[in-house]
């Protein structure tokens, strides 16, 4: 099996002709999550790959061990930039303020 | 619990939506509490309100009045990106690149070629996310939380990918066709957004790379300038801002095939298989599963005793065809035959209509439920699984006859 990235590497060209818009839409500083620890580490993190509203869209029904399945497939799967020392006050705050009732 | 009523109280562009159709009673489960104070109605450059699930990327759906229509308007149609980088493209600068390792030859297409030098294809075809209806799922499962709202119909015209594929000379030893598009992740590290169909998918005559959506380009947002549309197919494999097609002669690895927009084999009555990606235990997505929608009356409604009432919704599959639409009006004791509307092709929402007169006074729990030419009909429980995909469960919605 190949890697991905080989497949497409011969046609990269094709993207230089367009303008790379960082933020795709709207205004999401309207998004505002509940203030407690951990609270800025989440909008640090969370916020460089998609708008903190997808946190308060998926309460409150994730325990605490569904919240940290959730973070640990960001740094896996997607790359988040988190060290292993912040999945804990990560998953705290996540499970604290939205987390299964 | 928030109520359905509260839960369209969107006001970001001053508006109201009272009607709640869409969000049933009974056969689906309430929208998550913080999915349903969230959502709002919100206007995307280039489109008019639709109500947001996501900033950004942007994950956007149809409001419920819109599925009256049995062509949904391009400004309207639902938006669903994975990815945050979603660049502006120059329909003059803009080339498909065709090729890969089963291709005898690369091709670079511009949409003025696409568009004259093969012959157009055009049809009708519902364009429905795999997760469609996730908010409704009991238990809630993670993920974008949509009502029934990510899905709409359109007339696609473009190219068959079959006709492209033959120019680039496809091998018999192709076993399935990739897509990329031109949007990226903020992050290198994340897994490119890049799909396969099996070569099968590919060759047939109804796919499509498409570069007009109901008479218009398709808008920016739905992936202007062209897009691979896979009728009767999820839109996970409808590639938005196609750049890239290859012809490959092994399974395509990539996070979004080998592990997302999976679930476990068995679980659905799907017919269309996707053999070079499946496991032992689990498949990709394939088509469509048999659904219906209930338009009017809206969920709440009240109706006059002794006065005649028009039931009326949409009916869709993956293709096989809508054969048949049952309503019931006493909550699920008895069952009648609908009258299917207008028939715009295989792939297309298929609109309906019953009329009954409501009796005594009382609480009345409308149902419908489409059976299609397989003989494939809705559950009437929730085929849970844990990514949410294919909700299809009979709708009921509330009526008072008073």
């Amino acid at each position: 099996m190949k890697s991905p990235p080989l497949i497409w590497l011969g046609f990269s060209a094709t993207l230089a002709a367009s303008v790379l818009v960082a933020r795709a839409s709207g205004d999401e500083s309207r998004v505002h999550l509940a203030v407690g620890a951990g609270s800025e580490l989440v909008q640090s993190r969370c916020a460089i790959c998609h708008s903190l509203d997808y946190i308060p869209m998926n309460s409150p029904f994730l325990t605490r061990t569904a919240w940290e399945a959730e973070v640990r497939k960001m740094i896996k799967v997607m790359g988040a930039p988190v060290a292993e020392p912040e999945v804990a006050p990560i998953v705290d705050y996540l499970s604290a303020h939205y987390g299964a009732e | 619990m928030t109520t359905r009523r509260t839960l369209l109280h969107a006001t970001a562009q001053g508006l109201t939506l009272a009607a709640t159709s869409l969000l049933g009673r009974s056969a689906w489960a309430d929208l998550p509490r913080g999915a349903a104070d969230a959502a709002a109605l919100d206007t995307l450059p280039g489109k008019k309100a639709l109500l947001r699930r996501s900033f950004r990327p942007p994950n956007y759906e149809t409001p419920p009045e819109y599925f009256n229509d049995v062509i949904t308007p391009n400004e309207r149609f639902f938006v669903r990106w994975h990815l945050a980088s979603i660049p502006q493209i120059d329909a003059r600068t803009w080339r498909l690149a065709v090729g890969g390792d089963a291709a005898t030859q690369e091709l670079q297409l511009s949409l003025d070629q696409l568009k004259h030098d093969f012959e157009p294809a055009e049809l009708v075809a519902v364009c429905q996310c795999s997760g469609n209806r996730r908010g409704f799922s009991d238990p809630h499962v993670p993920g974008v939380q949509w009502g029934a709202g990510a899905m709409g119909n359109a007339r696609w015209k473009g190219v068959r990918l079959k006709d492209i594929l033959a120019r680039a000379g496809i091998r018999k030893d192709t076993v399935e066709v990739a897509f990329n598009g031109a949007d990226r992740a903020p992050l290198d590290v994340t897994p490119a957004f890049v799909k396969s169909i099996p070569a099968w998918k590919a060759m047939d005559e109804n796919t499509l790379v498409a570069y007009e959506m109901s008479g218009a380009p398709l808008p920016h947002w739905n992936g202007f300038p062209a897009r691979i549309v896979v009728p009767g197919w999820t839109a996970t494999y409808w590639m938005k801002q196609v750049s890239v097609i290859r012809a490959l002669a092994q399974p395509l690895t990539s996070y979004w095939m080998n592990t997302a927009y999976r679930m476990p084999k068995g679980k659905f009555p799907v017919v269309d298989r996707f053999v070079s990606q499946e496991s032992e235990t689990s498949t990709p997505i394939t088509e469509i599963l048999v659904n219906s929608l209930i338009t009017q009356p809206v969920d709440g409604a009240r109706l006059a005793p002794e006065m005649p009432v028009v039931v009326a919704g949409l009916a869709w599959d993956g293709g096989a065809g809508v054969r048949r639409i049952e309503v019931s009006t006493d909550g699920g004791r008895t069952w009648n035959t609908g009258e299917l509307g207008t028939d715009l092709g295989r792939f297309s929402f298929r609109p309906w209509t019953f009329s009954f007169t409501p009796g005594a006074p009382r609480h009345q729990l409308i149902m419908a439920r489409a059976s299609n030419a397989q003989g494939t009909t809705q559950p009437s429980e929730l085929i849970f699984n844990p990514p949410g995909y294919h909700n299809n469960v009979v709708q009921k919605i509330a009526v008072e006859i008073a």
